[in-house]
């Protein structure tokens, strides 16, 4: 770590152009997303908002590169992604850790793929791991880990590649009340330090308009934006903003918007 | 952990719930349960010793069964005979030879049929035909096929044990969580780094149940080939001894084969357990 400089240099533009998924083949199709755009600028932190199985996890496996699109395409930093790679981190719900490996081995995972030697890779794995507040857990096996622990983990592993975009799919979604609000405070400060784009999936309000400068609302599927809402609260952000009226008026305006979506999704398809 | 499910089910989940609902007199102290074992045994060897003194005859016949004293006065001379121990090196030298081969090609033929579709369809319809045939059954095709005793037999333990390590092998890779794939490609891992860092290793749990299992049936293949068609091994050994009218010999043989089992089993655990640190204890045990 050189310097202690954890940051990318602020890269990570996202562009998605009418972004177009259908899955199954023949007549058993399932349109999920559907002339999906979203822009975002580089640092940006925007969270993607909607109703169950409206196509937020499929927009975030495109942009990750594990699905191809089927119609649209996105660009990151200039370039047309066409497969996974290390630029864009994924961290997932859960049970993404590699369980035969120890929390230094998880996190030092993309520098070992990229060859750093082993000194090295040591030395930044615990750079990242000191970021998360997991030093001294180096030598732990990820099922001795709380859940909060382990997206921890999975969050250092990720970021250890500098990558331009981090991409996060309801990572805090399986953890109890308590542990989600201080996982998402802590997930600020680690993205105060990194600056790189981040591309937050979650159901949960709050939490979206808690983290994020802008929030994408989804319209239930085939997913695509129905809304984008500015979130102009100060930095560094203290949990207690939830309880402001700014925020009760944002949140009744996202809230209402995804109910309706939900409605919809309940009685059918658009056409 | 999704990695392991054959694995993970089986240990102790019935043991505290059968404690604590036990009748008051059989709940016992830490060290009564020890004792209780012992003295299972204890009453196992008395009930041999009754058994073959008084000759019982009640459809069972003990007539001919030695005594656990006859037995042990065996042990101590054919121990004390350089003839015995060729034939316990002759089957352990089969058995590592068979066992070291299955290992190979079962564990190897396994990664790759569970993880290449192209592999699947040329490897594995082979391996579904030739299946449902017991390894014994080789025996006499084994005799005309290979050239000496020692390589029949072998491949009869070969062949035993091949089936259950290749075939938990391939279980074992198609049970490899594809959430732990895409994680690895997102942090730039390439097609061979993914099959070491994340095939091979989600597969071990269950590779390590297929190896346990496949050391029990090479076991019963050497045996079986053994006392059909050997000149050597304990095997052999304890075949002899019943059609020269060595009786106790037999038990000493069966003694023989029922500990050396018991201890390659005992040392598979052992591998495996050093294989998976990850593992919790009581998991790596069960396999
Ligand atoms: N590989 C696939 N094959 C077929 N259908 C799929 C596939 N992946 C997703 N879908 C379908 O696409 C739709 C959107 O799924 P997606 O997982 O993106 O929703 P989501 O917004 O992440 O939902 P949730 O909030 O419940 O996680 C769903 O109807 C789902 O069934
Ligand atoms: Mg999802």
């Amino acid at each position: 770590m050189r310097g202690g400089d954890l940051t990318n240099g602020a890269t990570g533009r996202i562009e998605i152009t009418d972004l177009g998924m259908v899955f199954g083949r023949n007549s058993r199709t399932v349109e999920a997303v559907r002339r999906f755009t979203l822009m975002t600028t580089p640092g940006e932190f925007v969270a993607l908002l909607g109703p169950s199985g409206c196509g937020k996890t499929t927009v975030l496996n495109a942009v990750a590169g594990f699905v191809i699109p089927t119609v649209g395409r996105i660009v990151v930093d200039g370039e047309i992604i066409t497969q996974p790679g290390a630029d864009r981190g994924m961290v997932f719900q859960q049970h993404s850790l590699f369980p035969w490996k120890t929390v230094l081995g998880n996190v030092e995972f993309g520098l070992k793929m990229r060859g750093v030697g082993k000194k090295e890779r040591k030395s930044q794995a615990h750079a990242y791991l000191s970021l998360v507040g997991l030093t001294g857990f180096e030598h732990a096996y990820p099922r001795e880990l709380s859940g909060g622990m382990q997206q921890r983990v999975g969050i250092a592993r990720a970021l250890v590649n500098r990558p331009r975009v981090l991409l996060m799919d309801e990572p805090f979604g399986a953890l109890d009340a308590q542990t989600r609000l201080t996982m998402q405070e802590l997930l600020l400060g680690v993205w105060r330090e990194v600056r790189t784009t981040v591309l937050f999936v979650t159901h949960d309000i709050d939490e979206a308009l808690f983290l994020a400068d802008r929030v994408a609302v989804m319209t239930g599927r085939p997913g695509q934006i129905r809304d984008l809402v500015e979130v102009k609260f100060t930095r560094p952000r203290a949990a207690e903003i939830i309880a402001t009226p700014a925020f009760m008026v944002l949140k009744a305006r996202v809230l209402a918007q995804v109910r309706e979506e939900s409605a919809r999704t309940l009685s059918g398809p658009r056409p | 952990m999704a990695t392991a499910p054959n694995v993970g089910m089986v240990p102790f989940v019935g043991a505290p719930a059968a404690q604590a609902e036990a009748p008051a007199l059989l709940r016992l102290a830490g060290w009564r349960r020890p004792a209780l074992r012992v003295l299972s045994i204890g009453l196992f060897f008395a009930a041999w010793h009754v058994a073959t003194t008084w000759d019982v005859d009640f459809y069972v016949r003990f007539q001919n069964i030695p005594t656990p004293a006859e037995v042990l006065e065996e042990a101590v001379a054919l121990f004390g005979s350089a003839a015995f121990y060729v034939h316990i090196l002759a089957s352990l030298e089969r058995i590592w030879l068979g066992f070291a081969i299955a290992t190979t090609l079962g564990v190897g033929m396994g990664l790759l049929i569970g993880w290449f579709r192209f592999a699947e369809d040329t490897l594995f319809p082979p391996i579904e035909l030739f299946r449902p045939i017991p390894a014994v059954a080789w025996v006499p095709l084994s005799i005309m096929l290979w050239p000496t005793e020692r390589s029949s037999i072998v491949f009869i333990t070969t062949l035993g044990a091949f089936f259950p390590i290749v075939l938990n092998t391939i279980h074992g890779v198609e049970g490899i969580d594809r959430q732990l794939v895409r994680a690895a490609t997102s942090l730039g891992a390439g097609r061979l780094a993914i099959f070491r860092e994340v095939v091979i290793p989600g597969a071990l749990p269950s590779i390590v149940t297929g190896l346990s299992v496949g050391m029990g049936v090479s076991w019963l293949c050497l045996i079986s080939a053994e006392m059909i068609s050997g000149q050597f091994g304990i095997g052999y050994f304890t075949w002899v001894a019943y059609g020269i009218v060595k009786y106790s010999q037999i038990v000493v043989g069966m003694l023989v084969i029922g500990v050396l089992g018991m201890l390659s089993s005992a040392l598979i655990r052992l591998v495996g357990a050093r294989c998976m640190p990850w593992l919790p204890r009581r998991v790596r045990d069960a396999t």
